[in-house]
């Protein structure tokens, strides 16, 4: 089954062009990483997919299961089942994580036509899910990210995916800036998750992330396109050569 | 009017009658007086004269101030000839046997308002009570309607005045009270950039009124560094203004030192009437014996992505006050307007008391202000701690209270004059001699 | 923006045919025209039985209000009231003038009651309908009144108060607000009709908080209405005033004094929730609510709590204060004041330090959407006495919207060295990426928002007794609908 369709997508921002024309389609249960120097349209790509309002897509269409994504609103696309870990997950002061999750899940399950969770099967849920990211549940007495370290937001974020069930997630370099013992522990986190109705999209700069979550495409986005597609063995090819190496490739007609 | 201010501005009337009519100012001084008389002087009642109570000022007969005095009079308040452009002026008018104009760089007008008046009236009228205002202040009013002297700087488009222009204005003071109203206009062209000391001192002791008016008109791209520094005696009566108009891009930044006077209200007036200003004002006010020190500022943010910081500090002792009124304004379309306003005040005696106001007034959206009120005294751990470390308390004191002041001193960008206000600092605390010349 | 005629219920009401019908009288016998002097001021006396130190105290009052210019304040206009417009004394409306049954009230005034969660029998009282008409709520009422009388608390209607204990009403009355302190409190003194009286023995605990019984209570009460709370030494009273439900009402000017006073370790918590009617989304019409709240912390260890959460009136004036005068007594005010559309809100509050080791709290929340305008004025004064004194004031601004306004006036005045005073200020908006943010996690924007402004208010609903703090959650949830998006 078809997740995603990406077809000749262009997008702006302040009348800037970032993306010029990109094509994908992501199937059920495959994971795709998306690689690129700085600045290569990465990160607008994911924030794209989620809606946010900033970027104006002047060509091209997204079809997410079938459906137009770019007609819906940034929470309906939630709610259809894109999640989007953010690169920089926001704070949102004064508002419990606990409490933000159970309007957040309750949101997903009545769109699902299910029954909101009482209290104790939430905290049933939530103890299950931390598990995978090794967190502690104290963590979701304080407010949205507020006041975590930068690993905690990224793990944060993959016990958000978890606990919301989504059928694609989109990971905007939730690799970057963690340790190691982080990076493992998210990794770990994004492996349990997949499964064959679930497909994701790593956004990354490096190919570290790839060690522990190994895709089964990877493409390279350079200045708005994607120039060029492969397996696995993609990364390591980047990982030794640098981008570069594929820069002077461009000159040359690409098929991809 | 109240009657009583009746009475009392028509002393002033008789003064105003004996200005020279024919005066190129003649036109600017008649708005000023008449608008002084609509306002009258005002009283507690007043929101903005709430907690300054000016009857000292209003019950008493000023003279014109004259006299002259000789170079060593002066020698407190002066930087060394060569680091500055130094313009003195005695009893309000010019003194050019004490002032040492030095080198200009081509193209800057530094002189007496008195002389630019009568040679090229032209080049002030524009801007002379182009941004001090006489509707709003009646004290501004007051000194529009007595402007005589005061300085005119001038920065063309593109100069860099590289030394600070130091203006020193000096009263004589005797057993007859007397009044002076000095004006200072400063006029910066796009893209240049001035650094402005104005101090202001006595020459023996008596009640005088200083009622000195400032006007500095920023260009865009342009850079100010304004310095007010109040030494005068205690039992002088200073009502400032400074008033202060930015253009795109511009910089400004105000110090505002007040030492002396035995009551002491600066108004301090910013307009940000385009994108990407940024203004700073800092203050220190050290107060003891009976001083009162009312500090008033308001910023208007007219325009978006503009940013504003004000930072103020007052130490109080024996049964000085201290008001501080910080207002900031940010108009509907000021978006991404950035300002932060801090008051921190230290008591350091039971009969002193101070009473601050930061205030916001915000009609636009985006944007981000903030503001801090602190009133305290000495932590008596910090105390304990030094004490235990063998110093005693006076000195320990005066250690925490140097700490807590010279922070806005530490600023000063120009060496001599941090040296001096650090030592005019140390004079004032009761120990400082233990620290004059070892920190 | 949501459109006006459907977002605001009290808007529709007013337009519909059962409001002009049932609420327009005739002139009653037992109303006094329109219009104030000495010969009104005797009548009220009279027609409520007054003692003759009364009818002088009023008739004082009278005469300070008619030397008093009304206060001219910056940041808040209006229209200028005709005092002499005002009926100053209108006997309860007959039950036949009123609605039979919920069967004949505007079901979109029904619906916001759904919303916020009123229980059913309340409902009737609040849409007002015929009191007998209502399922047992007479006895209800009673039933609490025995329960406090057992443990020797008074609680009752001003006017019953002035007959049964006039002692008390006597010793009391004006002592926290004199019938001079200012123009609104003046007339007030003058006219008030009725209100509450709470009287809290030495030592009693008050078993439970005044609200349910108040809430059925307060209907008639009038627009002059006065409390008077006195807790006797060691007592412990919480008092709710108010309603989240939007409560019809047809003056426009409601100057209310409330005079608290509490004795020697003693505690008053005194909550209010007031959600009159706005006015229509233009700014037409709406309450203009100018009242006088303060209490004394007059013996040593006691504590006043005001807690507020103000979302409705077209112009709000207040500034609930405590005067500290037992030494280590503590004055807390916490606050969340909504404006939308084009309604004014000018609140905040005094703490007056006098005794020594006296604390006081300040936690103020203004939120301004559509073109409202939302006010901070706050007084901190140390008195020289007040030796090692303590203020904590927190006062944030959120913006909704790029037409509302917020202003903040703070006046801090210290007269000892000892004393310790901090102040903290912030304005921010909800901003883009915070609800971004949410939607990404399926959360619509209006929920985003309304999560958000409740994170942003928590403090102070941390202060209201729980079944109050659940309906105020609700109540800024309906009077933000429609204000972003």
């Amino acid at each position: 089954m078809t997740m995603l369709e990406i077809r000749n997508l262009h997008a702006s921002i302040e009348g800037k062009e970032i993306l010029k024309g990109i094509d994908l389609v992501v199937n059920a249960g495959e994971v795709h990483s998306i690689m690129g120097p700085n600045g290569s349209g990465k990160s607008t790509l994911a924030r794209v997919l989620a809606g946010e309002a900033c970027y104006e897509v002047t060509e091209g269409e997204i079809l997410f299961k079938g459906k137009n994504l770019l007609d819906l609103e940034p929470d309906e696309r939630a709610r259809e089942g894109v999640f989007m870990a953010f690169q920089y997950p926001v704070e949102v002061p004064g508002v419990s994580t606990k409490y933000f999750l159970k309007a957040s899940v309750n949101a997903m399950r009545k769109h699902r036509g299910l029954d909101e969770l009482d209290a104790f099967d939430f905290l049933e849920l939530i103890k299950e899910k931390l598990k995978l990211v090794h967190m502690d549940e104290s963590l979701l007495d304080r407010a949205v990210n507020e006041g975590f370290s930068g690993g905690e937001k990224k793990r944060a974020e993959i016990f958000q995916m978890a606990m919301l069930d989504p059928c694609l997630g989109v990971l905007d370099e939730t690799d970057s800036g963690l340790d190691i013992d982080a990076l493992r522990i998210v990794a770990e986190g994004v492996n349990k998750l997949r499964g064959p109705d679930r497909s994701f999209i790593l956004i990354t700069h490096y190919q570290r992330l790839l060690n522990y979550v190994v895709p089964d495409f990877v493409h390279v986005l350079l200045d708005g396109r994607i120039v060029r597609s492969g397996g696995k063995e993609l990364a390591l090819e980047l990982e030794e050569n640098g981008y570069s190496f594929i820069n002077g490739e461009i000159n040359e007609p690409v098929s991809v | 009017m109240t009657t009583q201010a009746m009475i009392e501005s028509d002393t002033f009337q008789a003064a105003f009658e004996a200005l020279d009519t024919q005066s190129p100012l003649h036109e600017l001084r008649s708005k000023g007086f008449e608008r002084f008389r609509e306002l009258g002087f005002p009283t507690r009642r007043d929101e903005e004269w709430r907690y300054t109570n000016i009857k000292p000022i209003t019950t008493t007969t000023f003279k014109p101030a004259s006299g002259s005095i000789t170079k060593e009079s002066i020698t407190p308040y002066t930087l060394s000839d060569t680091s500055c452009h130094q313009m003195v002026f005695v009893n309000g008018r010019f003194a050019a046997e004490l002032s040492d104009v030095g080198t200009l760089e081509a193209g800057v007008r530094l002189e007496s308002i008195a002389t630019i008046s009568e040679s090229s009236f032209d080049m002030i009228a524009p801007h002379l009570g182009s941004c001090a205002e006489i509707e709003r202040e009646v004290f501004t009013a007051l000194n529009t309607a007595f402007i005589e002297d005061g300085l005119f700087l001038l920065v063309p488009r593109d100069v860099d005045l590289e030394k600070p222009v130091h203006v020193i204005f000096i009263t004589t003071l005797g057993s007859a009270a007397v009044v002076t109203h000095p004006r200072i206009l400063i006029v910066a062209e796009e893209n240049s950039r001035a650094t402005i000391i104005e101090t202001y001192g006595s020459d023996g002791d008596g009640v005088c009124l200083t009622n000195p008016v400032t006007e500095i008109i920023v260009g865009e791209n342009a850079i100010i560094d304004h310095y007010k520094i109040e030494q005068e005696s205690e039992e002088a009566y200073h009502i400032s203004s400074l008033n202060v108009r930015q253009h795109r891009s511009s910089n400004v930044t105000s110090h505002n030192y007040s030492f002396g006077g035995r009551l002491v209200r600066n108004n301090l007036n910013c307009a940000l009437d385009d994108e990407g200003c940024e203004a700073t004002f800092n203050g220190l006010t050290i107060g003891h014996g009976r001083q009162h020190v009312d500090n008033y500022l308001r910023i208007d943010h007219n325009k978006p992505n503009c940013n504003s910081w004000e930072y103020y500090k007052t130490v109080l002792d024996d049964q000085s006050r201290g008001v501080f009124c910080g207002r900031i304004y940010v108009a509907p379309d000021a978006q991404k307007t950035d300002a932060k306003q801090t008051s921190m005040n230290l008591l350091l005696s039971e009969e002193a008391s101070i009473t601050t106001m930061p205030q916001l007034d915000i009609f636009a959206d985006d944007v981000k202000c903030t503001h801090g009120a602190t009133i305290g005294q000495i932590e008596e751990s910090q105390l304990f701690y030094l004490q235990s470390r063998g110093i005693d308390k006076v000195a320990a004191k005066t250690l925490l209270i140097y700490a807590f002041a010279n922070e806005t001193i530490a600023e000063i960008k120009i060496e001599e004059l941090r040296t001096r206000l650090e030592r005019v600092l140390l004079d004032r605390l009761p120990r400082g001699e233990l620290l004059q010349g070892g920190l | 923006m949501s459109s006006t005629t459907t977002s605001d219920p009290i808007d529709q009401w007013e337009q519909t045919d059962e409001y002009k019908w049932g609420f327009v009288t005739d002139i009653e016998s037992d109303t006094l025209p329109p219009g104030l002097n000495e010969d009104v001021v005797k009548a009220i006396s009279a027609k409520k039985n007054e003692p003759d130190w009364l009818l002088q105290w009023r008739l004082e009052a009278y005469r300070n209000w008619l030397t008093m210019t009304e206060p001219n304040w910056q940041n808040l206009e209006y229209n200028k009231i005709d005092f002499q417009a005002i009926s100053y004394y209108s006997a309860p409306k007959s039950d036949a003038d009123r609605p039979k049954s919920l069967d004949e009230v505007d079901p979109k005034l029904l619906e916001t009651y759904e919303k916020l969660g009123i229980p059913l029998e309340e409902r009737a009282i609040l849409a007002g309908v015929a009191v007998d008409a209502v399922f047992d709520s007479v006895s209800v009422a009673t039933t609490f009144k025995d329960k406090l009388h057992e443990v020797g608390i008074i609680f009752c209607p001003f006017s019953e108060a002035v007959q049964e204990h006039p002692e008390l009403v006597r010793k009391y009355l004006g002592s926290i607000v004199p019938p001079n302190d200012n123009f609104f409190a003046a007339l007030n003194s003058a006219v008030f009709t009725d209100g509450s009286f709470v009287f809290i023995p030495k030592g009693v605990k008050c078993p439970m908080e005044l609200s349910t019984y108040f809430r059925i209570n307060a209907i008639s009460t009038g627009q002059f209405e006065r409390t008077l709370i006195i807790a006797e030494e060691g007592s412990h009273v919480s008092y709710l005033e108010g309603c989240t439900a939007p409560m019809r009402d047809e003056n426009q000017l409601h100057a209310a004094v409330v005079e608290l006073i509490a004795m020697k370790d003693a505690t008053i918590k005194y909550s209010t929730i007031q959600n009159w009617y706005p006015g229509n989304a233009e700014g037409v019409g709406g309450i203009y609510n100018f009242v006088t709240k303060r209490g004394k912390c007059a013996g040593d260890n006691s504590r006043i709590s005001w807690t507020q959460v103000e979302t409705g009136s077209a112009i709000t004036w207040k500034y609930p204060s405590c005067i500290l005068q037992g030494d280590n007594s503590i004055g807390e005010f916490y606050s969340v004041a909504l404006t939308n559309h084009h309604q004014k809100a000018d609140t905040g509050t005094k703490m007056i330090h006098i005794g020594k080791n006296t604390k006081s709290y300040i936690i103020s929340k203004g939120i301004s959407a559509g073109v409202g305008r939302n006010t901070y004025r706050g007084q901190v004064k140390v008195l020289k006495q007040a030796t090692n004194s303590r203020n904590f004031t927190q006062c944030d601004s959120m913006l909704m919207g790029d037409k509302c306004s917020a202003h903040t006036f703070p006046y801090i005045e210290v007269a000892n060295s000892s004393s310790h005073i901090e102040h903290e200020a912030t304005t921010s908006k909800i901003g883009e990426d915070q609800i971004f943010y949410c939607n990404q996690r399926g959360i619509s924007t209006e929920d985003a928002i309304s999560m958000i402004i409740n994170g942003f208010c928590k403090e102070v609903f941390a202060e209201l007794p729980m079944e109050f703090a659940v309906e105020a959650k609700k109540l800024l949830e309906v009077s933000l609908e429609g204000s972003v998006g």
